[in-house]
Parts: C-alpha cells; sequence; structure tokens
C-alpha cells in the first residue's frame, strides 16, 4: 500500500478521531493537523484522551472513528510503515529493569534494525543527550525515577524517528535534567522533526511548544501557539489559560 | 519475521533470566538442587542402596529346562531375589501379604515356546505362542515401572536369546522394549522424571515474564517498534528452548555423577535431549496463556500452578506413585511422553526408531506446537486489550 501523498507541510493528521470504551468516549472527535519540524503540545486534564490520542497514533489502539495519518501513514492498515518513522517515550517508564541503560537504548535500535556499525555511536549519542552516558553500565533497577525517563527518551530517539510522541517527558525529573531534555528536544525540532508531547507542566509546553491544542473529555477546546492564547485570554501564563479553559475541579481522586 | 530482532529479543531474555534471582533460581539452580537432593535421598550416592526385587516364580509347566534357565537368569541379574513358588495359591498370598513384589506365572506351554523359538527363531509360523502372566504389587510404584521390562529382558535375550528388541518372539508380554538389567537404584527409575519435572517451571517463569513486560508497558512498547507479535514469541521460544537445553544438561551432569548412566549410545542421548528441549515450547504456551489470564505478575505465579501441577503429579516420576487412572490421565499430558521416551531410551536402551520412542516424540512435538499456538491466540486475544498487541 502506497503512502498517502503528504498534504503541505503536515507531518501528523487526526481527522474526527473518536474512541470509546464501551459507554465511555475517550476522545470524541478530534481533529489536528501537526506540521512538520512543529512542537506540538497537547495538553489536558488527567482522563481528557491525551494518551489514548497518542496510542491510536502508534496503532496500539484502533479508533473507533475517524482516521489518523503518520507522515501519510494509517497506522493501523501500515503499521510498519508508520512504526519505522515514529519514536515513541510513553507515558509509563517502559523499561527493563534488569539491563543496562546502554542496553536498554541498543535493543530499540536493534528492533528497529539499525546497522550494527553506526548502532554503538548512535546509542552513546542519544545518552549523552539525556545526560545518562557516565551512567549508561549500570542497571536500570538502580536508576531514579528521573533517570528512568531519561532512558525511556534515549530509547525513543535512537533510531533517529522523524515523528517523536513524548507523552509526559519530564515527569520526575529534576531542574537540570528537565533542562538538558527541552534542549534537545527544540535541537531536534531544529534538525526537522516532529514533536508531539504531552505534559502536565505548563511552563514546558510555554518553553517549548509552537503549537498548542487544549483537549477535555476527548474534545479540542482551544488550538494556538502560547503567545497567542496568552494574548487570547488575557493571562500571565500557560497554567493560567489552562485553568480558564478546563476549570479547577479536580478529575481524579487525588 | 526478522532474525535480528528475534535475536535481539533472545538476548535480553537469556539476560533476565541470569540476572534477576528468582529465575535463575527456578531454571538453573532449582533442578540442580533438587536432582542432588533426589539423588542422595533415594540411593544414587555411593551406589551402596541399590534395590533387588522379591519376586516369585510360578511353573505351571512343572520344571522344565527353559523355567528353570528363566529362574536362574532372573537371580543371575542381580536385580531380583527368586522365591518359587509350586502352587499358584501359595504364591499368591505371599504376594498379597507383602511378601513378595511380584509374581510371575510360566505357563504350561513356556518350554514348548522357548524351545519352538529356538529351532525356528526366524518363522513365526512354527512358534507356540503363549503368554506369561505377572501379578505387581499395587503398592510399589517402582514395581510397576520396572519390572515389566526387565522381565522382558531376562526373557527375550537371556532365555530365548534374542538378536534385537524388534524381533518377535512367541512369548507375549506387555512392552517389547529392552531393559539393562541389573541392580536398580530408586534413583535410577526417577531420573528420567526429574527432567521434566525441573522444565515445568519454565511455565511460571514465562508467565511472569509476560506479566510483568505487560503491566510496566515495556510489551507494548516493544509492539510499537517495527517488530512482530511472531518476532516476539519467537525470541521467547529461541531463548527457553536453549535455555532448556541448558538445563537438562545440567541435570544429566548431575544424575550423571549421582549414578545415572543411561543404556544408550550417542543417537538415543541426542533424541533425548531434543524431546526435553522440544518441551520447552509447551512450557511457553502454558506460561502464555497463565499470562493472559492473569492480572498481575503475582496472580501468574499462582495460576501457573494449574498448569504446572498436573504435569508435575503426572507426567513426572511422581506419576508411577499413582493409581492407574491417574497415570492413563497422564497420557492426556506432553510431561508424560518426556518422560516416558527418557525412560525408554535411556533406562530400557530402546531404538531411537522404535515405535514407542517415535510416539511419544511425536506427542511432545505435535502438542508442544499446539500448546504454543493456543497460548500465543489466547495471549493476543484475551491480553490485547491490557497490552494492546496488535
Amino acid at each position: 500500500m502506497q503512502r498517502e501523498a503528504a498534504q503541505g507541510a503536515t507531518a501528523v493528521s487526526i481527522d474526527g478521531l473518536t474512541m470509546e470504551y464501551g459507554a465511555l468516549r475517550a476522545v470524541d472527535g478530534l481533529t489536528l493537523a501537526i506540521k512538520e519540524a512543529e512542537i506540538f503540545g497537547l495538553l489536558g486534564p488527567n482522563g481528557s484522551g491525551k494518551t489514548t490520542t497518542i496510542n491510536c497514533l502508534t496503532g496500539l489502539l484502533k479508533p473507533t472513528g475517524g482516521k489518523v495519518r503518520v507522515l501519510g501513514f494509517d497506522p493501523q492498515l501500515q503499521g510498519l510503515e508508520a512504526r519505522k518513522v515514529m519514536g515513541v517515550s510513553p507515558q509509563e517508564t517502559a523499561v527493563y529493569p534488569y539491563l543496562t541503560g546502554e542496553e536498554n537504548v541498543r535493543l530499540f535500535g536493534e528492533l528497529y534494525s539499525v546497522p550494527k556499525k553506526a548502532l554503538g555511536t548512535r546509542v552513546d549519542y542519544v545518552l549523552e543527550k539525556v545526560g545518562l552516558l557516565d551512567e549508561a553500565k549500570q542497571r536500570v533497577s538502580k536508576y531514579s525515577g528521573g533517570m528512568k525517563r531519561r532512558v525511556s527518551i534515549a530509547m525513543a530517539l535512537v533510531t533517529d524517528p522523524t515523528v517523536i510522541l513524548l507523552d509526559e517527558p519530564t515527569v520526575g525529573m529534576d531542574p537540570q535534567a528537565r533542562r538538558a531534555v527541552w534542549d534537545y528536544i527544540v535541537e531536534l525540532r531544529d534538525e526537522g522533526k516532529t514533536i508531539l508531547l504531552t505534559t502536565h507542566y505548563m511552563e514546558e509546553a510555554d518553553e517549548l511548544c509552537d503549537e498548542i491544542g487544549i483537549i477535555d473529555h476527548g474534545r479540542l477546546i482551544e488550538l494556538g501557539s502560547p503567545g497567542d492564547l496568552k494574548t487570547k485570554y488575557q493571562a500571565r501564563d500557560m497554567e493560567d489559560v489552562f485553568i480558564r479553559l478546563t476549570g479547577r475541579r479536580i478529575r481524579e481522586g487525588a | 519475521m526478522k532474525f535480528d530482532h528475534v535475536l535481539a529479543l533472545a538476548k535480553k531474555d537469556w539476560r533476565r533470566i541470569f540476572r534477576e534471582p528468582a529465575f535463575l533460581f527456578l531454571l538453573i539452580l532449582f533442578p540442580v538442587m533438587l536432582t542432588v537432593a533426589f539423588g542422595t535421598s533415594f540411593g544414587a550416592m555411593g551406589g551402596s542402596q541399590t534395590t533387588q526385587f522379591k519376586i516369585g516364580v510360578v511353573a505351571l509347566s512343572g520344571n522344565s529346562t527353559s523355567s528353570n534357565q528363566f529362574s536362574h537368569d532372573l537371580s543371575a541379574s542381580g536385580a531380583f531375589v527368586v522365591s518359587y513358588y509350586a502352587e499358584n495359591s501359595t504364591a499368591q498370598s505371599a504376594l498379597s501379604q507383602g511378601q513378595l513384589q511380584a509374581l510371575v506365572l510360566l505357563p504350561a506351554g513356556f518350554d514348548q515356546s522357548v524351545q519352538s523359538f529356538r529351532a525356528h527363531p526366524n518363522d513365526p509360523r512354527e512358534w507356540t505362542n503363549s503368554t506369561v502372566s505377572i501379578y505387581l504389587d499395587k503398592g510399589s510404584a517402582l514395581t510397576a515401572q520396572v519390572i515389566p521390562t526387565m522381565l522382558v529382558q531376562v526373557l527375550d535375550q537371556e532365555v530365548l536369546g534374542a538378536k534385537t528388541a524388534t524381533q518377535g518372539t512367541p512369548l507375549s508380554l506387555s512392552s517389547p522394549s529392552e531393559v539393562e538389567v541389573r541392580g536398580t537404584s530408586v534413583f535410577q527409575s526417577f531420573a528420567p522424571g526429574l527432567f521434566a519435572f525441573a522444565s515445568i517451571y519454565m511455565i511460571m517463569i514465562v508467565a511472569q515474564s509476560y506479566t510483568s513486560d505487560r503491566d510496566t508497558g515495556v510489551l507494548g512498547r516493544i509492539m510499537v517498534t517495527p517488530t512482530t507479535s511472531g518476532d516476539i514469541v519467537m525470541g521467547s521460544a529461541v531463548s527457553y528452548l536453549i535455555i532448556a537445553l541448558f538445563q537438562a544438561l545440567l541435570v544429566f551432569a548431575c544424575v550423571y555423577a549421582l549414578g545415572y548412566h543411561p543404556a544408550a549410545g550417542t543417537a538415543g542421548l541426542a533424541v533425548g535431549f531434543l524431546i526435553i528441549t522440544v518441551f520447552a515450547l509447551c512450557n511457553i504456551g502454558f506460561g502464555l496463556i497463565t499470562a493472559a489470564v492473569s492480572r498481575s505478575a503475582g496472580a501468574a505465579t499462582g495460576i501457573s500452578f494449574v498448569f504446572l501441577m498436573p504435569q508435575l503429579f503426572l507426567g513426572t516420576f511422581v506419576g508411577s506413585a499413582l493409581s492407574p487412572t491417574a497415570q492413563e490421565a497422564g497420557r492426556f499430558l506432553p510431561a508424560y511422553y518426556v518422560t516416558d521416551a527418557l525412560t525408554s531410551l535411556w533406562t530400557r536402551g530402546a531404538s531411537v526408531t522404535s515405535p514407542e520412542v517415535v510416539t511419544d516424540l511425536a506427542a511432545v512435538a505435535v502438542s508442544s506446537v499446539v500448546i504454543l499456538a493456543v497460548g500465543v491466540l489466547i495471549f493476543r486475544r484475551l491480553a490485547g486489550g491490557r497490552t494492546s498487541l496488535p
């Protein structure tokens, strides 16, 4: 099956995406277009449908309705092609604790069939970028939560993907590590990569994202650049915008 | 399916087995400890605790050259303490009172059968057929397992002088397999069952491994790489097949050191190891089924016993101590055929082409592949929602 011709500069398109779990509609007719070489922030309260949207993009979930495309590939019908161009760091710190940081990253390089000659260099490169080269030979079980998260990001990036999906990438990181990861994400964008990230850190969205989509109850309720959104809502920062749009009520049990 | 993906995943599994203490213990250390414990407990050490079976012989034909030779050969084997009875009723009484472990009734035509065979060893039309009856002590598991085949050995090779195990004779007795008649310890009769016993714990390891990978999200994460579910299962198969072979070699080294010396040549040993290794596929399949229905790695440990216990009781050396009905039930379990094949090949010295061994190998191979396929299907279907395994 041929990849659909790219329309303009859209790297990821989501058109009327709906995902239902029985009676629960987690995503409700979501439509987005994420441009190439853009950092797109998908924000929303807990349970608003962010992770479900990402799982539909990766092909892990089959949408109930609508369609998604990653560089023109349908993740359901052209799963292999779509997965080859994507790097994914999921919400869970999905790493093998009994492997070292280097072994985790190398494993994912091998699963993407990165040539052996280039793999060693690439593994070292991404580990250095996330600040883990010195701890690369330690087993992940000995890492802190923030270090595990950084390994997870390195695993997503070892194949040098064109489209990068980062589900809450900096949870549990100290400020220095978070800043290093931000710098790396910006660098990737400048290299032409398309990045979709979800985050609960509004300063992260403000700092990093070129475009932000705020979703609630599975629906897109606002879309724009951080600057435009702050101007539109006469808000001091993105947190203010977020609270105005989604309210103060806590969505999940504390 | 891509070989580099399979190899990468297999390497990952090997690292887990050798780095996680619980896995290392169950798959590598436990079989060694178990073998040594059984060896020392059941008379393998030093060779001083060999068993001699008390057996009674009644010659319904009266004293004849052949019946006398049979009794003499039984005694000479060193495995039997032979008592002679003139009356069947007296012998039956001795058996029922526990004075004997087995009773052999040589039929009235025994002498004619032996003579007819010796005169025309290759012409069955000239033979006088007769049946040697055996009565066994039901309370002794070992007698049921060992004595019939040892009697066949004595009858065929010593009394009749048959050249091979596959050569027909006019004397019918249940098993055609050869037996290396010698002093036999309990451990030697149990040893083949230790291999399946050690291997079935792989069910628990596979179930825990897949369940924890699913719960921590790494399984789902691998599924968003260009890796297929076939690569993942094949990676597990490769890693656990090699682990199974390694485990079997370890157990073999232990039982050999403890005095179990298989009556098999290179081919018999190779086929034995092949059967044990193939059996790992069955354990992977049961492990996948367990993982599919388990909500956590802890639950998987408990649920794995649903598959583990029947095989343990009915398919290993433990089964020989159970009732005939239970032993028959064991025929529905792959482990039974592993133990049966190893007993035939290594204890009885049966040929790799003997019908019994070929049947066992086929049963293990077919059931293992089917169970593995069922495991993959059930895991994909039941766990799909939790793992998002496509």
